[in-house]
């Protein structure tokens, strides 16, 4: 009822552990059975046949030991559980990682990077429970009853068929219920997050009611809101507990039958004391694993929601690598002459329409291309592309004829360096910052990209220099030294192509100077490809395009364009013009 | 200790539905042990084979007890809901009332909602408290209390063996559980905080990991945390699996020292036979009512630690005081002074302002432009007595604004920001915050005003259409004009702009800013920006730095000047058009 294929393939890698976490708490089971018939020995030794405590001793001496083992085995299958779940959770999150790496930025820029991260750590987490509960009490819940009833049956089968036939009416019950609370449930959870996030709402407008002068009514509202989630969630749950109430009520009312059955049968002389009362104590341990089985489904049902997004993930297609032929290695030229993009279109998956539709242009080997457009235009899916973030559905990108999906990743990223308009700073020093396109460098040489980036002179500045972490001790960059520092990866990585995402906001005027400087130098001599935001990098490019609706609509240098008067002339007029 | 008895305190108004919701609790576990204990008598006593009439009491107490702990289980769930849904409205609302005059200066280094979600996270972990920690508690302890002397009625010494076994099970197997899986939870815990910030980088660094070639390694770190992870968890594990375990052991061990103690009593005939078996199981069932304290104790610590977080809020004092005999607001016009006023931040150098002049008399119109942390918005947050200032004065009529009520200081300005913030609510209801009670001719009126009458007029519900988080995407340049609308209704004498075109590509910003200069026509205007577009229609601009006016005069004598300002004017000339890199909104 409650099991996931995908999450039973998983379990069943780790049958061993499964295996033994079951068998651990079927001998658990026996024991209760052992302890059952030990204790109804004694009393009925001690009651019905009047002996002295010195003479049950030969039979309390075995019941402690039934009772040591019993908690032994509960130990240790508990143990054994929270085992299985831990390498499930490990060995699933070890592949979701590998697997996003392999899915990359071209997969999750479309996703949000918060989210991917809290189902790798929580989502797998929630998954802890199915293992380490449920999956063990569905085997329990098959296997126990069947054993007690494999008991009882014999000693009185009247007290067996009651067990037998009232069994069933607690799974029936349970999905019965499971199926309501769920819809019950989930609508409770609703109107408490709707509740939260009114409040939410509230406290993050606070400055705005504030300045409204509204603050002081909304807190009447606030109380309002909490009380109208009371009142419905108390008629959403009036239904739930009732289903809970008859569910509980199968387990007292059989017990209290069996009970009065077996007392009236007594009482005629047709059961003995010791078979009744050993039937009495197992009556309630045979109901007890349906009832456990019934709270872990739901334990069970928060892992299963969790797991449809995990397997979700892991069952997107990644960038394969290619076959890689060694002839098309060798004919690649280093640096290469030209890259050229033929009729290139690219979709992202689960988008609807073209990011890129049938662009054609070539990089030269030392010339500056500027891509310029609105955001959506396309100019970052260019940029991924060449970095073979992600292949084109269709069309061709060549290096010097060469397909590009024909090359290895590896051989093709220590050809090109990329630099983003917010690098992304990772825990841990300058150093190892700025080391990124190349960790076995030197400290010479780390320190020289540093400089060639003009961040030289605010390294110094920190309280550690080099060895500063990052986000410690107030070391906070700002947006410009960001951007250098991005700056210095690359020069450090000395790649003769560059893909530069220029800065799109403003700078203080120092800021604005040392990066243009910097980005002059890293580009000289280099096959750079650049997202232009600002007019002195397009007018110095050798080709500008011009993108709209993922198309090229333009392209040709400054002057050529401003020439031909069209939208790219135009938006540089328009906004060039009388503004102060 | 202090916080749950400062938690206790929430209960007080509810100390009669408490009372009953733990009576119903013990009632129910009650009507457990009365099951198995009347079912023990029943066979015990039926072996005897007495008269059927001995027999009838024992049956009817079996079928009652059969049914009624459901019932009682039924009617403690409703009435504990009851409880814990008001106990829950009345700490949102304390959790208001708390903060409302902490915002925003207090609330500054609880960054954009994060510590707000927090705070509401501890809200919804206290809802555990009442019915996860104080009926189980308070139900146990009655439940030890009857079981004992129940047992104690026999003989005194059953009595206390019973009760210590169940309070041993009840205290001391919670406390052990604490002592033990304090260090691996601890573990577990920091493992955690470390893969979850490593992961974030890694998915939000993905493209730079993966240019860079990097992601092997980063993937080998990631797996390295996830294998320490496992290893915390695996100590965990261990450390709590036994707890079960050991409740049973110990409820089992209870009831043989039981058996040993009773066997005697039974030889010597001070125990009738047949309640030997009633007392063996009564002892085994009462352990139902301490088996749910160590999950207790686990909420209990949470509780204490959320709500420790939450008092603490308390504690903070509100950056602004109302004085103790506020002054009337003085009758317009309005002339607002700002005399050498200085504000100093010890954490935060940056938001510092010194010695800040200036004069903003009735219908002028006054610019103030720098580079973003010239403490721009500093000065803004001290006009509307966000802030207090450490020097110098403001003057409102003569008279400084510490001698008003600050929320009187407030009516005298309308500000409209970057982002206009919405709420999850209808138009109607957004825009009535700024004049509560405001008829829908009016609203009309404004929005024609504001330039939205077409918008509205094309929304299928009007002013009855929901807006913000979940409803219609509104563009940015219809949420600064619902701004606008609002500060139109407002009508107040002084309007800031506090960058309202800071998001905004360049033809709407265009279009908002001619707006905004025939919609405030009459009214004093202080407007706060760093994009140096549109500031002919301003009477004088001062040029912040550094916390400081550096410079004032007009565009074009600034400009002449080849000041700051001159620096900041030619740099914006180099960027490319904003319509290049955002789409314009039509």
């Amino acid at each position: 009822m409650n099991f996931d294929r995908n999450l039973l393939n998983t379990a069943r890698r780790e049958w061993l552990a499964l295996a033994l976490t079951i068998l651990l708490s079927l001998l658990g089971g026996l024991t209760i059975l052992l302890q059952a018939r030990q204790l109804s020995a004694i009393l009925s030794a001690v009651f019905i046949d009047g002996q002295a405590r010195s003479a049950v001793t030969s039979l309390l001496v075995p019941l402690l030991l039934i009772l040591i083992v019993r908690a032994l085995l509960a130990w240790l299958a508990e143990a054994s559980a929270g085992t299985l779940a831990i390498q499930v959770k490990e060995s699933l999150r070890s592949q979701l990682v590998n697997h996003l790496f392999r899915l990359g930025p071209a997969y999750t820029r479309g996703e949000n990077s918060a989210e991917l991260a809290n189902t790798t750590l929580q989502g797998i987490e929630n998954l802890d429970a199915y293992f380490s509960q449920y999956l063990p009490q569905a085997a329990l819940a098959g296997l126990i009853p069947l054993a007690v009833l494999a008991v009882v049956f014999p000693l009185d089968w009247l007290s067996g068929l009651i067990l037998l036939l009232t069994a069933p009416l607690i799974p029936i019950f349970m999905i019965l219920i499971g199926k309501a609370s769920e819809a019950a449930t989930r609508r409770q959870w609703n109107a408490l997050s709707r509740l939260s996030a009114y409040f939410l709402d509230t406290l993050q407008g606070l400055r705005e009611l504030k300045l409204l002068g509204q603050s002081e009514r909304r807190a009447v509202k606030v109380g309002e809101a909490a009380d109208q989630y009371r009142l419905t969630t108390m008629n959403v749950l009036r239904v739930t507990f009732l289903s809970a109430l008859v569910l509980e009520m199968v387990g007292t009312i059989s017990t209290a039958v069996v009970a009065v059955q077996i007392g009236l049968r007594l009482l005629h002389g047709g059961l003995g004391f010791e078979q009744a009362f050993f039937i009495l104590l197992l009556t309630p341990e045979f109901y007890l694993p349906l009832r456990l089985l019934g709270q872990r489904f739901h334990a069970g049902a928060s892992g299963i929601t969790a797991a449809r997004r995990i397997y979700a993930i892991l069952q997107t297609p990644a960038l394969l690598e290619p076959a890689v032929t060694v002839e098309n290695q060798a004919n690649l030229s280093i640096p290469p002459q030209t890259i050229a993009f033929q009729n290139v279109s690219f979709a992202y998956p689960g988008q609807a329409g073209l990011a890129v539709e049938d662009v054609s242009f070539s990089l030269r080997r030392g010339e500056l291309t500027a891509l310029v457009g609105a955001t959506g235009a396309g100019k970052s899916t260019l940029a991924h592309l060449l970095l073979r973030f992600a292949l084109p559905v269709s069309g061709q990108i060549l290096v010097d004829g060469v397909p590009l999906e024909t090359i290895t990743t590896e051989l093709w990223r220590k050809q090109i360096a990329w630099v983003p308009q917010q690098p992304v700073l990772f825990q841990g020093t300058i150093t190892e910052n700025i080391g990124l396109g190349k960790p076995l460098a030197s400290l010479a040489e780390i320190q020289r990209a540093a400089q060639q980036a003009s961040l030289d002179q605010r390294i110094a500045a920190l309280p550690a220099g080099y060895d500063t972490v990052l986000g410690e001790f107030g070391a906070r960059l700002s947006g410009g030294e960001l951007q250098r520092l991005a700056l210095a990866r690359a020069f450090l990585m000395d790649a003769p192509i560059l893909v530069l995402d220029e800065p799109s906001g403003h700078l203080d005027p120092a800021s604005e100077a040392l990066l243009e400087e910097s980005v002059r130098r890293l580009c000289a001599g280099r096959t750079v490809l650049i997202i232009a935001h600002r007019l002195p990098t397009v007018y110095r490019a050798d080709q500008i395009l011009v993108l709209d609706h993922g198309r090229i609509v333009e392209s040709g240098t400054h002057p050529t364009l401003t020439a031909a008067n069209g939208v790219y002339a135009r938006l540089v007029n328009a906004y060039g013009g009388s503004r102060a | 200790m202090r916080t749950t008895v400062r938690l206790l305190q929430f209960l007080k108004p509810f100390t009669g539905w408490v009372a009953l919701s733990v009576l119903l609790s013990t009632a129910t576990i009650a009507s457990g042990i009365g099951l198995l204990g009347t079912s023990a008598y029943l066979i015990s006593r039926a072996t005897l084979q007495p008269s059927i009439a001995v027999l009838q009491v024992a049956i009817v107490g079996v079928r009652f007890f059969g049914i009624s702990r459901g019932v009682f289980r039924y009617l403690e769930r409703l009435t504990s809901h009851s409880v814990n849904f008001r106990l829950l409205a009345r700490l949102r609302l304390w959790l208001y009332r708390t903060i409302e005059p902490l915002a925003p200066a207090k609330l500054q280094d609880f960054s954009s909602g994060d510590l707000l979600n927090r705070v509401l996270a501890d809200v919804d972990t206290l809802e555990n408290f009442y019915v996860r920690v104080v009926a189980p508690y308070a139900a146990a302890g009655l439940t030890i209390i009857g079981m004992g002397l129940f047992l104690g009625r026999f003989d005194l010494k059953l009595g206390l063996v019973l009760a210590g076994g169940l309070i041993f099970s009840g205290v001391g197997i919670p406390l052990a559980a604490y002592a033990i899986g304090r260090g691996p939870g601890k573990a577990v815990v920091a493992v955690k905080a470390r893969l979850s910030s490593t992961l974030i980088e890694s998915i939000q660094g993905i493209g730079d990991l993966t240019a860079f070639n990097r992601s092997e390694a980063a993937a080998a770190r990631l797996n390295k945390l996830g294998g320490s992870l496992a290893q915390a968890q695996h100590r965990m594990v261990w450390g709590s699996a036994w707890i079960n375990a050991g409740n049973g052991l110990l409820a089992n061990l209870t009831m043989v020292a039981i058996l040993w103690l009773a066997i005697p009593l039974v030889s010597s005939g001070q125990l009738e036979g047949f309640l030997l078996p009633v007392v063996v199981m009564l002892s085994m069932a009462s352990f139902e009512a301490v088996t749910p304290l160590a999950v207790a104790a686990q909420y209990h610590s949470a509780s204490l630690e959320s709500g420790a977080r939450l008092f603490g809020m308390e504690k903070i004092t509100p950056e602004v005081n109302d004085p103790a005999a506020p002054l009337p607001i003085p009758p317009l016009p309005l002339r607002l002074e700002v005399r050498e006023v200085s504000l100093l931040y010890e954490d935060n150098p940056d938001n510092a302002l010194t010695n800040i002049t200036l004069r903003l008399d009735p219908g002028k119109k006054i610019a103030l432009v720098g580079p973003s942390g010239a403490g721009k918005t500093s000065l803004v947050n001290v006009l509307l007595r966000l802030w207090d200032y450490d020097r110098g004065e403001i003057l409102l009529n003569g008279t400084d604004l510490s001698r008003f009520r600050a929320a009187d200081v407030r009516a005298q300005f309308s500000v409209i920001s970057q982002t206009a913030y919405l709420f999850n609510a209808t138009l109607r209801q957004n825009l009535r915050l700024a004049r509560p009670g405001a008829g829908d001719d009016e609203l009309h009126t404004t929005l024609l005003r504001a330039g939205l009458d077409n918008w509205t007029a094309a929304l299928p519900n009007g002013l009855d259409t929901w807006v913000g988080e979940h409803g219609l995407r509104l563009s940015g340049g219809e949420r600064q004009r619902l701004a606008v609308a609002r500060t139109l209704l407002r009508d107040t004498p002084v309007v800031i702009l506090d960058e309202p075109t800071a998001n905004l590509d360049a033809v709407t910003e265009a279009a908002l800013i001619q707006q905004l200069q025939s919609a405030l026509a009459v009214k004093s205007v202080l407007w706060i920006t760093h994009r140096l577009v549109g500031l002919e229609w301003m009477d004088e601009i001062l040029v912040m730095d550094g916390g400081q006016i550096v410079e004032r005069g007009t565009a074009a004598e600034l400009i002449k000047t080849g000041g700051l300002y001159a620096r900041l004017w030619e740099i914006q000339q180099r960027m490319l058009p904003s319509t290049f890199s955002k789409p314009s909104s039509s």
